[in-house]
């Protein structure tokens, strides 16, 4: 394994494969600046800033380390607290937290520096200036428990004061200070940098017991020749294993890098979203193009969880909670299985679950991509994910649906939910009672919503009552009933709620 | 480019001195990763690492015990059970019942039973789970209600009364008769637990903590190495958060650490990772209150009865403080002329519950809070208008203990964030979206805090530093508190400067070790400022006095011709550089070194007769805040908040508003998101950040303003500032009595439905529910009068 470390070329041949990024930085190398607040990439004291070079460019993203293998990383420029000040400066980044009194017990601000870095880093190269709202995204997987935020979102704001943007674009500085204009060299312009990375691009990425093929070709090749290896995509599910009960994998295949898997594209008839696809890369995506899902997307994990986690592992690990899921069932998703030998098959992602944890996924298959139709795409759909807290939370109850509507009448009804059952499920008779129904049909929907009653029974856990899960799943039916027909309803995000909303009563309507 | 500023001060101006505020002393280190913890210092070759052996039963005897796979794993070096300590088994903080290692029985799920050292935490963590243990259980008692049935406590009854309470209840004409219950909270420091224990040559042991209390910490290490106290140094530079979970309970890792250390002759560290953590360390109380109250048809309280139980847990940790604190601030800032306040020291089966900042007093003033919010419902007025009436003021100025209030800030205090809030006309607003909107509903609260300030045990009421000035000007401040983010370090290098009137560059600020200033308090009570900057004040002036006295002498001038300013030593029409100086003071042998101390005055709590003045002083302040709820998920929004603190004359302006904010979103995290959980067997269910869910950035408003209230601490305090670190932690009490605001405005304010605590969106659903079936009840019987 080779990677550059902050400014020094490291060649590591001797770690066992499921060993992270953190124990590495903080055991192997000395580099203690990065935390440990969990060890299961809730808290964020332990973020890194990556750096990798695609297609020429050299972009950074954040990520825990706590669950990032370490040999996941080959190739790649990982940064981390040490690099900010390496010349005895401080980073912009750094420079604002110290004015801004961004720190206290000062045990989560190395996490803090580096998302804060990482904006920085984004925002300057692509010449965008910045809110609120990107700062909270940036630091949406870090915990602190002393400041209460504040003083670091303002950090985060006034790090670009002055910089190369127009006043006008950027917050008021908060804090009398030095005038200078913070401006640091941006690392992604850093060609010293950029030249080592383009040298690694040739050098294998695989080791004894850590395979990361590029190609589908070598991915069949790994498969084969290791079929004892367990499959690794971002690993934020997969490394709980190790870090929360302890368990040593033996060799591991990371299918993050297969390029053939990464695809995301739009077809004649279908949407096409490679198993390895991050969050974060579907975040962008849909940005512009399918808003609600975009708007699930944000409210899933944080933003280090999304920049790796997989479409493919969330729909592989096959929690009962998994936000996409439900996704997949109201667009009746084909999933494309891919067998060791090469072979392919499809199967429906109404047939995929088969009880708690259990898919059809055969021990030498795994999943190559998700196919979803333009069709269903286009028609009415919403995703509402009620949890305790609104970033990077577990779905206490996620309904999914999609209605398809002709002349007035609901032609097709999917009703999807996560939490309500021992795997991601639908409510079938709750569809059946909308199905063929007037759009407006309010008894239609109260019999939809009795069906569901008779068919689910949640159970009750630490994130909600079996009666919450219950209730929810039927007002969320209503909610979205409501909006198909046009009534003004609200759905919180993690962003602030707009002064419109704010401040005027929306349309009335008789909701009991 | 800017150089790594050496003597960074950049910060808001300090009204009082005009000078640049510092910023925390480690805000440079902590920025740029160079900060030290424990867990950050090397380790060496032969460190070993602990994890222990962990109780799958709440409450039972323990039959056998087979370590022998436990032994057999690779990496394991030692491995104890309690006959294997060498000296005492109890590491009880105050009174007795903490075992180090459990013997034959067990108390709570999560006990340790068994200690391993390895080679690394990894291979510790995975040889405990080897253990085959075998229990025969026991009934076992989970919650307060149970033990109160059972008259089980960790500690006796009190009861504080004033007035005839029994009697005005009965003759009130209005009464509110409930109960509420109230969760505790995950302290969630982020740095987690963690000692390192090195043995020395003399037989003894220096302990690296992460400790609120390094006295503590000591005595209990030499209690268990069966030791003299001196034989133990603890040392302490800094905690990654502490909260009050690292008060007492911190000691049991430095204890486990040195008695391996002293076995195996080798350094050990022992480190929870964040799961042992939240299993096996104490949080903050649950509460289980009943009351009762008598009030005028205007709304004035005229009696109060209230039961207070506390969830101490299986031993008595640090719970006698914690439920007296509640019952002192069960008035909150209310004039009770008739009361009785009994406090109950519930035992179950459950990890011991300890210290979490506010100390119980969360549990009082959210009785008290929601008291007022059901009295406004049921006269049908604002709640700020209950407020004010009932508020402290001339007449109505004792506590149901005894103790006078002789500041008159609170009711000031209010009126001033009334108007600076524009309340009235946001409440008439949010009045007219409420009636619009039928999909989302909108609550608003201002309440206010009065927080009693010094250590309920008079003894704690004591600190102690330790000043040293060499010989190039350079002074060295040691002192019994220690830092945990709050900005103490920086505090009282600020007092040290001022005292002597040089700048605060030439202060220097080291650990905090028991071999500097013995004896030490716990940093805790908010207390760490009053006490330990008073004394470093002390030991300043002391040692300033003999600079005066020998000036006076060398130079021939009067008392008053001697003077430090602005780094300036003035001697009479002379003038010299502060190190010339001291350079001089030295080479005419005078001391440069000097101890200080304090106790705080004044202050005496007479428990037989329940009276008394237990704090010094109060600190006060008052928060408003906005809400909105999407009644479909009963999911809200946190829209703004105003707060007015009183810190007396600040010491330092950014930090204490930075202790505010942090107190209110942690106050705040305790009343909304953050949910303990526990199943039937007394197992902790919320055991990670994964299911525990303290605030994120994205919770808090973009309307936050803090301000601090203007006007001098009336008693004689360091600088007369006032204590700020728990205080405002109750106020995130306005976001929940907001919430509930929002759910009563669903039945027109005709009831403040009862609301869980913590108000997640499902509790908030359900008492909009309950506010919904009440109005709908209402209108029902109305509808069925109107047809007969
Ligand atoms: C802090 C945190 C917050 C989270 N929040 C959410 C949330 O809000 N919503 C949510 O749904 N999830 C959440 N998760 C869970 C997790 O992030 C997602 O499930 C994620 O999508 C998993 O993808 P991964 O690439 O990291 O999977 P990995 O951990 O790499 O793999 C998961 C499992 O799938 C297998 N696998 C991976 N790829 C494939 C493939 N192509 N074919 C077959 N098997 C494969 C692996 O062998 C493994 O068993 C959270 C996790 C964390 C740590
Ligand atoms: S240590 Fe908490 S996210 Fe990694
Ligand atoms: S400063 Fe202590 S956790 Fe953030």
């Amino acid at each position: 394994m080779k990677l550059i470390l902050n400014d020094e070329l490291i060649e590591e041949n001797t770690l066992p494969s499921d060993f992270t990024a953190l124990r590495y930085l903080r055991e192997k190398r000395g580099l203690t600046g990065t935390k440990e607040g969990c060890a299961s990439g809730d808290c964020g004291a332990c973020t890194l800033l990556v750096g990798a070079l695609e297609d020429g460019e050299l972009t950074y993203s954040t990520l825990n380390s706590c669950i990032t293998p370490m040999q996941s990383l080959t190739g790649k420029h990982v940064v981390s607290v040490e690099y900010l000040s390496k010349t005895g400066e401080l980073h912009p980044a750094q420079q604002a937290m110290v004015e801004s009194h961004g720190s206290q017990c000062g045990f989560c601000t190395p996490g803090f520096v580096l998302s804060l870095a990482g904006l920085y880093e984004n925002k300057q190269s692509s010449e965008q200036p910045i809110d609120r709202e990107a700062v909270c995204d940036a630091i949406s997987g870090n915990l602190c428990r002393c400041t209460g935020y504040r003083p670091i979102i303002d950090a985060g704001l006034s790090m670009f004061k002055e910089s190369m943007f127009k006043e006008s674009m950027v917050k008021e500085p908060m804090i009398e200070g030095s005038n200078e204009t913070p401006y640091v060299e941006l690392m992604s312009k850093n060609d010293s940098i950029k030249t080592q990375l383009e040298g690694l691009q040739t050098e294998p990425h695989d080791s004894s017991n850590y395979l990361q093929p590029t190609d589908l070709e070598q991915l069949a090749h790994a498969l084969k020749s290791n079929p004892a290896a367990t499959l690794i995509a971002g690993g934020t599910d997969l490394m709980l294993e190790n870090t929360q009960r302890y368990r040593d994998f033996d060799a591991l295949i990371d299918v993050s890098c297969v390029a053939e898997l990464k695809h995301l594209h739009i077809g004649e008839t279908s949407l096409t979203i490679g198993a390895s696809v991050t969050y974060s890369e579907l975040e962008d995506f849909s940005k512009t193009l399918y808003p609600q899902m975009n708007a699930l997307l944000s409210r899933i994990a944080s933003r280090q969880i999304r920049n790796r986690g997989t479409i493919g592992g969330n729909v592989a690990n096959a929690s009962p909670i998994a936000d996409l899921p439900p996704l997949l069932l109201a667009f009746d998703a084909d999933i494309q299985l891919l067998k060791n030998d090469g072979s392919t098959r499809v199967v429906n992602i109404a047939d995929f679950y088969q009880g708690y944890k259990q898919t059809q996924l055969a021990k030498d298959e795994m999943i190559a991509s998700f196919d979803v139709s333009l069709d269903k795409l286009a028609q009415f759909h919403r995703f509402y994910k009620v949890s305790k807290r609104m970033e990077d939370d577990i779905s206490s109850v996620m309904l999914a649906v999609r209605f398809e509507e002709k002349n007035g009448t609901l032609t097709d009804v999917r009703l999807a939910f996560g939490g309500m059952a021992a795997t991601p499920i639908r409510g079938l008779k709750a569809e059946a009672a909308l199905t063929g129904k007037l759009i407006n049909d309010e008894q239609a929907l109260n019999q939809s919503i009795e069906a569901l009653r008779s068919e689910l029974t949640p159970m009750s856990d630490m994130r909600a009552s079996s009666n919450y899960r219950l209730d929810m799943a039927c007002n969320l039916i209503r909610k979205a009933w409501l909006e198909l027909n046009g009534t003004d309803v609200v759905t919180f995000s993690g962003h602030a709620v707009s002064d419109s909303i704010l401040s005027t009563g929306s349309e009335a309507s008789n909701h009991a | 480019m800017r150089k790594l500023p050496q003597d960074f001060t950049l910060g808001a101006k300090n009204a009082a001195n005009n000078r640049l505020l510092p910023v925390h002393e480690s805000a440079i280190k902590h920025v740029t990763g160079q900060a030290v913890y424990i867990d950050d210092m090397p380790e060496w070759p032969n460190e070993l690492h602990v994890a222990t052996g962990l109780s799958t039963e709440a409450h039972a005897d323990i039959v056998s015990i087979n370590l022998d796979k436990v032994r057999a794993y690779p990496g394991v070096v030692d491995v104890i059970v309690q006959a294997d300590i060498p000296g005492e088994i109890d590491v009880s903080p105050v009174l007795s019942g903490d075992l180090l290692l459990a013997g034959d029985f067990v108390h709570f799920i999560g006990q340790s039973i068994f200690a391993v050292a390895a080679t690394s935490l990894r291979a510790a963590k995975q040889a405990v789970a080897l253990a085959q243990i075998e229990y025969k259980p026991r009934e076992a008692t989970l919650h307060p209600r149970q033990s109160l049935e059972r008259q089980e406590f960790v500690l006796p009854t009190h009861t504080i009364s004033c007035g005839d309470a029994k009697g005005a209840l009965e003759s009130a004409p209005n009464k509110l008769k409930s109960d509420m219950y109230i969760k505790g909270q995950e302290h969630f420091y982020l740095e987690g637990q963690i000692s390192v224990a090195t043995p020395n040559e003399d037989g003894g042991v220096q302990v690296f903590a992460s400790s609120q209390h390094p006295a503590e910490v000591q005595k209990l290490v030499a209690r268990v190495l069966g030791l003299p106290v001196a034989q133990v140094l603890v040392e302490v530079r800094r905690m990654g958060g502490g909260f009050g979970g690292k008060e007492s309970q911190a000691a049991v890792l430095g204890c486990m650490a040195a008695v391996l250390a002293v076995r195996n002759r080798c350094p050990v560290k022992y480190r929870m990772p964040r799961q042992d953590d939240m299993v096996q360390t104490g949080k903050r109380h649950d509460f289980w209150n009943s009351y009762q109250v008598g009030f005028s048809d205007a709304g004035e309280i005229l009696a109060a009865e209230y039961d207070m139980v506390g969830k101490c847990g299986c031993t008595a940790d640090l719970s006698d403080g914690v439920v007296d604190r509640a019952m002192f601030h069960a008035d909150n800032a209310y004039f009770l002329p008739n009361a009785r306040i009994s406090g109950y020291r519930g035992k179950t089966h459950t990890v011991s519950n300890t210290a979490f900042r506010g100390f119980g007093g969360p549990k009082g003033v959210l009785l008290a809070e929601n008291v007022i919010e059901e009295i406004a419902c049921a006269v049908g007025k604002d709640s700020l208008d209950i407020r004010k009436l009932n508020c402290y003021q001339t007449d109505k100025d004792t506590t149901p203990y005894g103790q006078k209030i002789d500041e008159d800030v609170l009711l000031t205090l209010i009126e001033e964030l009334e108007t600076s809030s524009d309340y009235r006309a946001r409440r008439e607003a949010i009045n007219a979206f409420n009636k619009q909107n039928p999909f989302l509903k909108k609550g608003l609260a201002l309440t206010p805090v009065k927080f009693g300030i010094s250590f309920t045990s008079k003894h704690l009421n004591q600190g102690g530093a330790l000043l040293h000035i060499y010989t190039d000007g350079s002074v060295h401040v040691s002192h019994g508190g220690t830092e945990m983010g709050q900005g103490l370090y920086t505090k009282v290098a600020q007092i040290v400067a001022k005292a002597f009137g040089i700048d605060y560059q030439r202060v220097n600020v080291g650990s905090t070790r028991t071999d500097k200033v013995p004896n030490a308090s716990p940093t805790a009570a908010s207390a760490g400022t009053d006490l330990n900057g008073m004394a470093a004040l002390d030991a300043a002036m002391t040692i300033k006095g003999r600079l005066q006295e020998f000036a006076m002498e060398h130079f021939a001038i009067a008392a008053d011709a001697f003077a430090i300013e602005d780094d300036q030593v003035i001697l009479g029409s002379e003038i010299m550089s502060f190190p010339e100086f001291i350079k001089l003071a030295y080479m005419n042998r005078v001391s440069l070194s000097s101890t200080g101390f304090y106790k705080t005055p004044k202050i005496g709590y007479d428990r037989k007769a329940a009276k008394g003045r237990p704090f010094l002083y109060f600190a006060n302040g008052a928060a408003v805040a906005e809400v909105i709820v999407d009644t479909f998920t009963g999911e809200y929004k946190v829209t703004q908040v105003d707060i007015l603190h009183d810190v007396g004359d600040s010491i330092n302006a950014d930090i204490d508003i930075g202790q505010i904010e942090g107190a209110f979103v942690q106050g705040m995290g305790w009343l909304t998101s953050e949910e303990l959980s526990w199943d039937d067997k007394g197992r902790i269910t919320t055991n990670s950040p994964a299911n525990y869910k303290i605030p994120t950035s994205a919770d808090i408003p973009e309307k936050f303003t803090v301000k601090l209230f203007d006007r001098s601490n009336s008693e004689e305090s360091v600088y007369r500032s006032k204590a700020v670190g728990e205080p405002p932690l109750m106020l995130g009490i306005s976001v929940w009595c907001a919430l509930k605001d929002a759910c009563a405005s669903v039945a027109d304010h005709k009831i403040s439905p009862p609301l869980a605590v913590p108000a997640t969106p499902e509790a908030v659903f359900y008492a909009m529910q309950a506010a919904q079936n009440h109005k709908a009840g209402v209108n029902g019987e109305v509808a069925k009068e109107a047809s007969l």
